[in-house]
């Protein structure tokens, strides 16, 4: 009985990795631009797409770093095709335009790739691979992803806290006309932040990759839990992006033992709904700074 | 003015010339042919093979100078899987574009939405799907090209008993596919003895499926079965060996396609199927009625996409073929091809030896199916 609590427990970890690092991307244009970027999802299709194409050429390590360098550019180019020369957009605009993006992507991905599910090989072992705790079992995967989301985020805290480029960025968010007063070249920073995010992305839809697969219509899937685990946490935090991935992936988790697994996304749906109408500034997020918000 | 009557003369020089070169090709007496299928999405493993072998046959059999000398015009609607849009081309396709037959879709959600449309339009319907209820109950202008799910089941279930199963988990996705399986499943595991002790349901975009594979390893199965077409079915099995289920995994005919296989690595290894002999085509025997259609198909295709066939490709196949020589006979009377379909016997296809009748719409039975196996990252029949 305790070694299946735990075995649920390990499943729960697993799927709040998954959406925890998929969340973090969104905080980052959020912190800049106070818009979600629903293409987020997107770019971690195009990590994990483009690492499967490299690693046919470079070793693994190499074919992930060639492939979040690829989806930064490619998140800059989009950010200044698309964005930057927009006068004073409003967040509604900006949004429309983020999913328009994300549907471009998804479509270009699949005529480059096709529409065939491809996966990285797993980092450490293989399919089969777990390591045993007590009866325990869990996949190294779990593990890399662990790691390389807590990497992320002590990184982005860092950051966006003690660097004058991260301060400036969020001040971008803050009040963009104040920013810009100050000298802040208010316009790079936020094609910063998409380079950024993007990155991130990409670096997620790599370690993912081997758990999830990847396939060009797989961002879509991967933001909304991602988007929800945001919401959840307090959008602009990673710290909470992360807390509040865990605690959805272990609730439906623990779903699956006590109820059909079919209720698994009504449950997270449900609690996504309950959050916006009770805490709408998220779990860990304050309700002063939501209130002097856009969006 | 010189100009103009120069331009004018030209323009007409042009013009004479096009009736010549063009209209012969545009000849009015093509035959429009429909089809629906899911080129994209989530189910892209089924529809993308279909769409590409479909649009190949046309190719070569309008060089070939088509049926009866009447090139064939092909359409392709992409669906995405969804039974929304499968509707409203299939309207599309019947009313505006009066398509002579559909072939496809290739889900069976989609089917079972628009099996009425094409009764209504007395439009016949090739399915390239699985579920049974596409032709049980049958309707008149409904066919389909795929072995039933039922087949698949009871194959499973007498390899199980070969084995020595009696109690199993079945996991399958929240789709047609999936729901129609389940179906099956439940139904006829009662008939050989063997017990349903978990039986659960999944999205058809999981991403990772530990907490269900764990619901069943804690039930103690012998056995664990999934029936999906999605991506997931690799996922399931790489999840069930890494908690440390070493219970034999059987996957539904959907696992036919080596894609799934090779993203499942390691964990796809012993896996059991059902499947068309399409996919061990070559260790097939040389004296199967199947191995020369299978062969020819097989490299065909795998010469112009460079990629495995599946067997998805291959019911695209069988359906194009079957409507081909139904039309030889049948000419331009859509009553006649309907006719002739029906009365089809021992047409040899990718998917087994089809024989119609006015009750059986799908003209297969449990021999179309095999048992196979991964083995070192290919498929292979089981020995015994």
């Amino acid at each position: 009985m305790i070694e299946l609590f735990f075995q649920y427990l390990v499943a729960g970890l697993t799927y709040g990795t998954i959406y925890a690092i998929v969340g973090i991307g969104f905080n980052i244009i959020y912190n800049t631009t106070g818009i979600i970027n629903f293409a987020q999802g997107e770019f971690v299709m195009l990590g994990g797409m483009t690492a499967v194409s490299l690693h046919a050429l470079l070793p693994l390590p190499l074919a992930i770093a060639g492939a979040v360098l690829v989806t930064m550019v490619i998140g800059g180019l989009i950010e200044m095709t698309f964005i930057r020369w927009l006068v004073k957009p409003s967040v509604l605009r900006m949004i429309i335009i983020t999913i328009g993006i994300s549907i471009l992507v998804r479509e270009a991905a699949l005529h480059i790739w096709g529409e065939g599910v491809r996966s990285l090989p797993y980092f450490t072992g293989n399919e089969v691979t777990a390591i045993n705790l007590g009866g325990v079992r869990i996949s190294p995967q779990v593990l890399w992803a662990l790691g390389i989301a807590a990497v992320i985020v002590i990184a982005l805290n860092l950051f966006f806290k003690f660097t004058m480029l991260g301060r400036e960025m969020r001040a971008c968010a803050s009040n963009r006309d104040a920013a810009s007063l100050c000298g802040i070249p208010t316009r790079n920073m936020v094609t910063l932040s998409f380079v950024v995010s993007a990155g991130i992305g990409a670096l997620a839809g790599c370690v993912v990759s081997p758990i999830t697969q990847t396939q060009y219509g797989i961002g879509t899937g991967l933001a909304i839990k991602g988007f929800t685990v945001a919401i959840l946490g307090g959008l602009g935090n990673s710290m909470a992006a992360v807390a509040a991935g865990f605690i959805l992936g272990i609730l439906e988790s623990f779903s699956i033992w006590v109820m059909p697994t079919a209720y698994k996304d009504a449950i997270s749906i449900a609690i996504l709904l309950a959050m916006l109408f009770v805490r709408p500034s998220g779990l860990f997020g304050s309700r002063e700074a939501a209130r002097l918000k856009e969006f | 003015m010189n100009t103009l009557k120069r331009i004018l003369s030209t323009l007409t020089a042009v013009l004479a010339l096009f009736p010549l070169s063009v209209v012969p090709v545009q000849a009015e007496d093509t035959i429009k042919i429909g089809a629906l299928l899911a080129e994209t999405g989530p189910a892209s493993f089924l529809g993308a093979p279909e769409a590409k072998t479909l649009r190949m046959l046309v190719e070569d059999l309008n060089a070939k100078g088509g049926i009866n000398g009447r090139p064939v015009e092909l359409i392709i609607k992409d669906t995405g899987a969804s039974p929304e849009k499968a509707v409203s081309f299939a309207k599309q396709l019947i009313d505006e574009e009066k398509v002579f037959a559909i072939i496809g879709p290739s889900t069976s959600g989609e089917t079972m939405q628009i099996k009425n449309i094409a009764e209504e339009g007395k439009t016949l319907l090739l399915s390239c799907a699985a579920a049974e209820v596409i032709v049980n109950p049958v309707a008149k202008y409904v066919f389909k090209v795929a072995p039933s799910d039922r087949f698949a089941a009871e194959m499973i279930f007498h390899q199980m008993k070969k084995m020595g199963i009696t109690k199993v988990g079945v996991l399958s996705s929240n789709t047609g596919f999936g729901k129609a399986g389940k179906e099956q499943l439940e139904k006829f595991a009662g008939d050989h003895g063997i017990q349903i002790a978990v039986n659960e349901v999944y999205d058809k975009a999981a991403t990772d499926l530990t907490a269900e594979v764990t619901k069943l390893k804690a039930a103690n199965v012998q056995a664990l079965i999934n029936w999906s077409i999605e991506p997931a079915q690799a996922i399931v099995i790489k999840n069930a060996r890494q908690i440390g289920m070493t219970v034999p995994i059987f996957q539904s005919h959907g696992f036919a396609n080596i894609q799934y296989a090779r993203t499942a690595g390691a964990a796809a290894e012993g896996v059991l199927f059902p499947a068309s002999r399409l996919v061990v085509a070559d260790a097939l025997d040389d004296k199967h009625p199947q191995k020369q259609v299978v062969m020819d198909y097989k490299k065909a295709y795998e010469s112009r996409f460079k990629e495995d066939v599946s067997t998805f490709g291959g019911h695209g196949y069988d359906a194009f073929m079957i409507l081909v020589r139904a039309l030889k006979e049948g000419g331009r009377d859509r009553e006649k091809v309907r006719t002739s379909i029906e009365s089809m016997k021992g047409f040899v296809g990718t998917a087994g030896t089809f024989t119609f009748s006015p009750a059986d719409h799908n003209g297969l039975d449990i021999s179309a199916f095999a048992m196979l196996t991964v083995k070192d990252g290919k498929f292979v029949p089981v020995d015994k």
